[in-house]
């Protein structure tokens, strides 16, 4: 019997529920470290991180509005839908040159770690919210939601666990992100759109983007209606880059460019929070 | 109060072709203006000493500005010059920052939580001591009404300093799971329309997280942050732990910019702190913007319409409207549209617009001569915009900066006077059909600091309060504040929060 030849997957992109490719046509190659051809990956426009946005403010308003119960399950259900292909990602990042036994390590990080924020989405505003003893006669209270819009700026390393260290805070408290992967391995990233598919995450919550980051984080972080930047490229040129166009619209910024996206710190609320608005209600009492 | 009352409509049908009301009393027009003629009733300022020169206060004391150039304070009421005082410069700014550099480097975070704590609730008690003192020479100074500043401004200063006290020994309890370290120094930067309760915003929280301060009050009202380095003194607080220099703009700039500065927090217009941001872009300074607001106050038709009235007067003209948060934007329910805005006119003919130190103003004095021209053109871009202009029919004084309260009608939602800051007495109203209408047209500015909400129902109030992007929701209420409350806004209105347990937040690092 000769040997099956195997059939190869096209990478597009995942934005708005659907797997568009770049609007310009574009691609550029993927390689493993000794230059092998992996795959041709969307190289991704301006245009497509527009359309990016639309599609992740289209899904804010229902995602935001979602119950704190929901949200968590809907990120469990994304953890169990990881859980079920993680031989995939496990044999993608292999493809990119991991080790089996790392990559093992990264596929069962990144399951845990959105378990981890699916459990947040329900007691993030009981820890962090306040009912506030005013001294006039009013009840008041004050309540952390979504910022809306979040731009992710991902790091090359740890492609898949990189990605949803940074995706999982964003999304579980309600807010809506276009991410822009790992430029040297964006295949994870790219599967792990097929994954939300496949998990009742909403279209538009979470939009995958793939390309050159010269040519995207420019654009993000000056679109006016992205409410905050997640990146985790630690270049001073690119920071700066990013804080200056924030100004324009001021917009949040956070720069988080750890070097063990392993390690146990990278679980904890105040990356919830980083994404969050306190909102304070007043009302009178009396009768 | 019944003699206050007259009928002076016809019981049968309103004045604006509106449908009978079905309240009995609702065709009764309270008219307090013609009935009652009130004598004035100044407060008297014999007591309150201004000097007539101020320096900048660094490493405990006041020192005279390097280059020696002073600014005039004017009083906007009067447009008479009450004080000079130090125009910092590059050189002012970097002796304030050596001098808190040294005072956190050798004594205010090395002191126990509690000592620093007591340091606070001492500032707090002088505070109050003097706030007589404090309240006049606000008025004076900012023109704002001797009621507000009596009743609202120094007694809330004084609050915002006794409750963060309180937090200086109980840091660990506010962070789950973390243990919060202070910053360093910290340059703060305060607006002239609440000169005295922002430098307590300001100062209260980063003293008690164990932050020194370089603090620079608004050049148009800089006395009251100056009398405030005297309780500094007086209280005994280490030197350099509070240093105030006053300027202008370029000074702020020096602060902004100091290399050794490590946390900034600017409360003022978002062009500023745009300005601000961009400047600290790729620095590893912390910072929080408290920035301008179009406040939307929204008005459903099932709310206690006379409620709503007081409440839609206090947000608009609440300190001449100089308000980052004030309701400037009503926007109200077709049904009750015509009877509202009736009431709303009835209602400002009876404010009183004159002397800041009459304890019968209700509105006080612009604050400046710049800031009365801006509300001025304001009025001709309302007015050029096709917009419906209504004035209350007042007496204003002729000496000073003072501004008839305001309406424009007839406005849509891409008008400038609807999408832009106006920090005057001017008011917008639109109207809406349903709520969905309502959320679309409050969200629709690029601020989302304050809002209001009048309804009886309230399941709509937490509804409508969901929707709504900003980071005060007043509900049945407008303008309130207090310690304990966060306070901060969404989008281009700022981001960090001052107030409660959330204030400490931009001051500590983890």
């Amino acid at each position: 019997m000769a040997e099956r030849l195997e059939v190869l997957k096209t990478y597009k992109t995942y934005v708005g529920g659907k797997f568009p490719r770049s609007e310009s046509d574009r691609t550029y190659r993927v390689t493993n470290p000794k230059g092998t051809h992996i795959a041709n990956a969307c190289r991704c426009t301006r245009k497509d991180l527009r359309d990016a946005v639309v599609a992740a403010r289209t899904a804010f308003g229902d995602w935001s509005n979602r119950s704190a119960y929901n949200r968590g399950q809907v990120l469990y259900r994304i953890a169990e839908m990881l859980e079920g292909r993680k031989e995939q990602f496990v044999k993608e990042l292999e493809l990119a040159g991991v080790k089996e036994k790392d990559a093992r390590v990264e596929v069962h990080t990144a399951i845990d770690r959105l378990i981890y924020f699916a459990g947040w989405t329900d007691k993030i505003s009981q820890v962090f919210g306040t009912v506030n003893p005013v001294a006039s006669a009013h009840f008041n209270f004050s309540s952390p939601e979504a910022t809306g819009v979040v731009g992710i700026i991902a790091p090359d390393k740890n492609p898949l666990l990189s990605a949803i260290s940074m995706i999982a805070p964003v999304i579980a408290s309600g807010n809506t992100c276009i991410i822009v992967s790992s430029e040297t391995n964006p295949l994870p990233a790219v599967s792990f759109g097929e994954v939300l598919h496949a998990s009742d995450v909403p279209g538009g919550v979470i939009n995958i983007l793939t390309g050159y980051r010269s040519e995207m984080v420019d654009s993000l972080s000056s679109h006016k209606d992205v409410n905050a930047i997640f990146n985790s490229i630690e270049e001073p040129e690119t920071r700066k880059l990013i804080d200056e166009n924030a100004s324009i619209s001021v917009k949040r910024t956070s720069h988080y460019s750890p070097d063990d996206w392993f390690a146990v710190e990278h679980e904890n609320p105040y990356l919830v929070l980083e994404f969050m608005e306190t909102k304070t209600t007043w009302h009178p009492v009396g009768f | 109060m019944s003699d206050t009352i007259s009928t002076n409509q016809p019981v049968d049908k309103t004045t604006n072709g509106s449908p009978k009301p079905t309240s009995p009393n609702s065709d009764l027009k309270f008219d307090f203006a013609s009935f009652w003629e009130y004598s004035a009733a100044p407060e008297s300022s014999d007591f309150v000493e201004i000097d007539p020169k101020y320096n900048h206060f660094i490493n405990g004391e006041f020192v005279a500005p390097v280059k020696g150039r002073y600014m005039k304070s004017i009083n906007p009421a009067t447009e008479k010059v009450l004080c000079e005082f130090a125009e910092g410069t590059s050189e002012d700014v970097d002796s304030a920052v050596k001098a808190a550099r040294k005072a956190y480097d050798k004594t205010w975070p090395k002191l126990s939580g509690k000592e620093r704590g007591k340091y606070i609730f001492r500032i707090a008690r002088m505070i109050q001591e003097r706030a007589r003192e404090f309240a006049i020479t606000e008025s004076m100074d900012g023109g704002k009404p001797i009621r507000e500043s009596r009743d609202v401004d120094v007694p809330l200063a004084a609050a915002y300093f006794f409750y963060y006290a309180g937090w200086a020994d109980k840091l660990e309890y506010a962070f789950p799971g973390r243990k919060p370290k202070s910053l360093g120094v910290c340059g703060q930067i305060i607006p002239w329309n609440f000169p005295l309760l922002m430098l307590a915003w300001k100062i209260a929280p980063a003293l008690a997280t164990g932050n020194t301060v370089v603090l620079k009050p608004a050049e148009s009202t800089p006395i009251t942050a100056l009398k405030f380095a005297e309780i500094c003194k007086d209280s005994g607080l280490p030197e350099g732990v509070v240093n105030i220099v006053t300027g202008a703009g370029q000074t702020g700039s020096e602060i902004v910019n100091h290399p050794d500065v490590n946390k900034i927090a600017f409360t003022g217009s978002t062009k500023v702190g745009k300005i601000i941001q961009k400047t600290l872009a790729g620095t590893d300074k912390k910072f929080t913007l408290e920035l301008g607001g179009k406040g939307p106050n929204i008005v459903f038709e099932d709310a206690p319409l006379d409620q709503a009235v007081e409440g839609i007067i206090n947000a608009i003209f609440f300190n001449q409207g100089h308000v980052c948060c004030a309701g400037s934007r009503l926007l109200v329910q077709e049904g009750v549209a015509d009877t509202l805005i009736q009431k709303l006119k009835d209602r400002m003919e009876t404010l009183i617009v004159g002397d800041p130190l009459d304890k019968n103003t209700d509105i006080g004095a612009i604050n400046s001569k710049a800031q009365f021209e801006r509300i001025q053109q304001y009025l001709e871009i309302g007015l050029n915009e096709g917009a419906e202009m209504y004035q209350s029919s007042c007496n204003v004084p002729e000496n000073g900066y003072f501004c008839k309260p305001t309406i424009f009608t007839n406005v849509s939602q891409s008008n400038r006077i609807v999408q832009e800051e106006i920090f005057g007495p001017v008011l917008t109203i639109q109207t809406f059909r349903t709520p969905a209408e309502a959320i679309e047209k409050a969200n629709n500015t690029p601020y989302g600091l304050a809002s209001g909400i009048w309804t009886d129902k309230g399941s709509k109030i937490f509804k409508t309060g969901q929707s709504i992007r900003s980071g005060v929701m007043w509900s049945n209420t407008y303008n309130k504040f207090d310690p304990t409350s966060p306070f901060g806004g969404y989008n281009e209105s700022g981001m960090g929060r001052e107030g409660g347990l959330h204030g400490l937040y931009p001051y500590v690092k983890f």
